[in-house]
């Protein structure tokens, strides 16, 4: 009967929705269980026992704080980098029309576009023309390239749904320049800028590519867990800090989904 | 009277385009002055002159005798209602209103109260804790004169007040905003493409066209005795006739309600259509190869379609212009 038939296909479309999730999300929970295990030298399933000494092994480790540190302040500098550029480049390219607007922020788009590899190389040899030294700055600088483009995105949607009059609303009430941008501007743009930050916050967070061209002797953390997986000692404390990875940039890609849902959609998750 | 607003020859052009092109013109003191236009005929671009959004290409501004250029917007005494209004989203009716006074570094309590009672006088007591986003186009209007105002203007600017809204709301604003400037005294300048709107409602009207102004005088001058073509076509209903028409050197211009049916004598015309009003008919003619429109009091004996008629004025009706031949 028609009914059945009806009935039927949605089932399989179930089981093909769960497939996918599991095939999505199983291995993520896979690195959650071996944080607990017992066992440090391979992956052993099933895991031979359960165990919570690795938070504490982890603690302890000096290189684990370090690499966890420079993370935080790369992710940390590139944003409040990419806020103040994308917003001026965001606010100049939907505030005016001038002469190669299109290409402006097309060209402010690409970046997201290019593959990592390719701006990593570009970066890396541009860095070396102008004989600057692998440093913290250099992998700031490669990380911002990108985080720019987020805050960008979601800056330009909320300024084309600001009205321009808004502004000349509020000059003409008496508000100078600073008065319009802190009164009018900013609540008006504050939302999308830290839905912005926050995703490019977490982008950079996570980000290797980029960064394996653009850093010198210091590792990210990132960087610190590829270079971990190739050593058999203590392999529980990688999962950990994956644990604590997916915490720290999913989080604020959550809050950034829900400070952006009644509004513009949050442009360009994911690199 | 004061001179509220003065242009002496002022100019405002945008790369070859001559958006305002040598303007003369003068508001007097407590006037309600419109600008009355069709749209890029430079009537907006002349308020944002006098807000201080634009800058003059040439030309001298003076607003009660001070010197406008170089003026920045936020140090003229001038406001504006914006045509969408532009109230700011993220505040409350309330905060929005007392906007001005905040900049200018009112105490809260004082300009809560001020805002509350501006709120009153445009007749939104109580709205204040709404958003803008939850009132109706005709609130949000009245919350944009509540904004202006409560900074107590010289001048207020209003770019196409009523455009948003339908006809009934926009009827009985115009009534409100009359009595309102009346009461206060406060000059208002408004602009509009609307001839309606303008007539009833200004002391004055300048009719824009061009960048030019066409012609500056009270309704009644611009309604019966347009100075050109344009103006009377814009304005009015009025019938435009060719010299040979008229039977001068000029063209004219002859109002519909001032044609009358004749039995003899007159010119012969024949009924092309007929349009009821109410408590008048308009008659489409035509006469000699002119159309014509007329107006006539409702009632039995108006002629059918296709009927003969024979039609006349009185010789003081035929206005004359300044277009020649």
């Amino acid at each position: 009967m028609r009914s059945d038939r009806s009935n039927r296909s949605p089932l399989a479309l179930k089981i093909a929705a769960a497939a996918g999730l599991a095939f999505l999300h199983l291995p993520i929970l896979l690195i959650f269980v071996y944080a607990f295990t017992t066992e440090d030298k391979s992956y052993q399933w099933p895991p031979p026992g359960f165990t919570i000494k690795w938070l504490g092994v982890t603690w302890n480790r000096p290189d684990v704080w370090e690499a966890l540190w420079l993370s935080v302040r790369v992710a940390g500098i590139a944003t409040l980098i990419a806020i103040v550029l994308g917003t001026l480049c965001a606010a100049a390219v939907s505030r005016w029309k001038f002469f190669g607007h299109e290409t402006i922020s097309l060209l402010v788009i690409l970046p997201i576009a290019l593959p990592g590899i390719i701006t990593g190389i570009a970066l890396r040899s541009a860095f070396n023309l102008a004989d600057m030294p692998f440093s913290f700055w250099t992998i700031v600088l490669g990380h911002a390239t990108f985080c720019i483009v987020v805050v960008y995105n979601n800056a330009v949607a909320r300024f084309r749904r600001t009205s321009g009059s808004l502004i000349e609303a509020s000059m003409d009430l008496g508000a100078d320049g600073f008065q319009t941008f802190r009164y009018v501007i900013l609540p008006n743009i504050g939302t999308a800028l830290l839905a912005g930050g926050m995703l490019a916050f977490a982008l950079s967070f996570d980000e290797v590519i980029v960064t394996t061209f653009t850093a010198g002797q210091q590792a990210t953390l990132p960087i610190w867990m590829l270079e971990e997986l190739v050593r058999p000692r203590q392999r529980p404390v990688t999962n950990v800090v994956a644990m604590v990875v997916v915490l720290v940039t999913f989080l604020p890609i959550l809050a950034a989904y829900y400070l952006t849902r009644d509004g513009d959609h949050v442009a360009g998750h994911g690199k | 009277m004061q001179t509220a607003v003065l242009f002496s020859r002022v100019s405002r052009h945008f790369g070859n385009v001559r958006a305002v092109d040598e303007v003369d013109l003068d508001v007097a003191e407590g006037e309600f002055f419109a600008m009355l236009g069709p749209s890029g005929s430079g009537k907006t671009t002349c308020l944002r002159l006098i807000a201080g959004f634009e800058q003059p290409t040439a030309g001298h501004i003076e607003i009660f005798g001070q010197t406008a250029e170089g003026v920045p917007p936020y140090r003229r005494n001038v406001n504006t209602v914006f045509q969408d209004y532009a109230l700011f989203p993220h505040l409350s009716v309330l905060d929005n209103v007392a906007y001005g006074l905040m900049i200018r570094g009112v105490g809260k309590r004082e300009r809560l109260q001020e805002a509350e009672t501006a709120l009153e006088l445009v007749r939104l007591p109580g709205y204040g804790d709404r958003r803008p986003s939850q009132l109706s186009g005709g609130q949000r209007q009245r919350v944009a004169l509540a904004r202006a105002l409560v900074n107590k203007p010289k001048v207020l600017l209003l770019d196409e007040p009523l455009g948003a809204l339908d006809l009934k709301l926009r009827e009985q604003m115009q009534e409100e905003l009359k009595a309102l400037q009346r009461s206060l005294g406060i000059t208002f300048i408004f602009v509009t493409h609307d001839q309606g709107e303008a007539l009833s409602m200004a002391d004055r009207v300048a009719v824009f066209n061009d960048g030019r102004i066409m012609q500056v005088g009270t309704p009644q001058d611009i309604y019966q005795r347009p100075r050109s073509r344009f103006v009377a076509d814009f304005v009015g209903a009025s019938n435009v006739l060719p010299p040979d028409f008229s039977g001068s050197r000029n063209w004219a211009s002859l109002r519909p309600e001032a044609i009358r049916l004749v039995s003899s004598d007159g010119r012969p015309a024949r009924v092309l259509s007929r349009n009821y009003l109410g408590g008048q008919t308009r008659l489409s003619l035509e006469a000699g190869g002119q159309r014509l429109n007329m107006l006539a009091a409702s009632g039995d004996d108006l002629p059918a379609d296709g009927a003969n008629v024979r039609i006349d004025w009185s010789p003081d009706d035929l206005h004359l212009m300044e277009d020649g031949e």
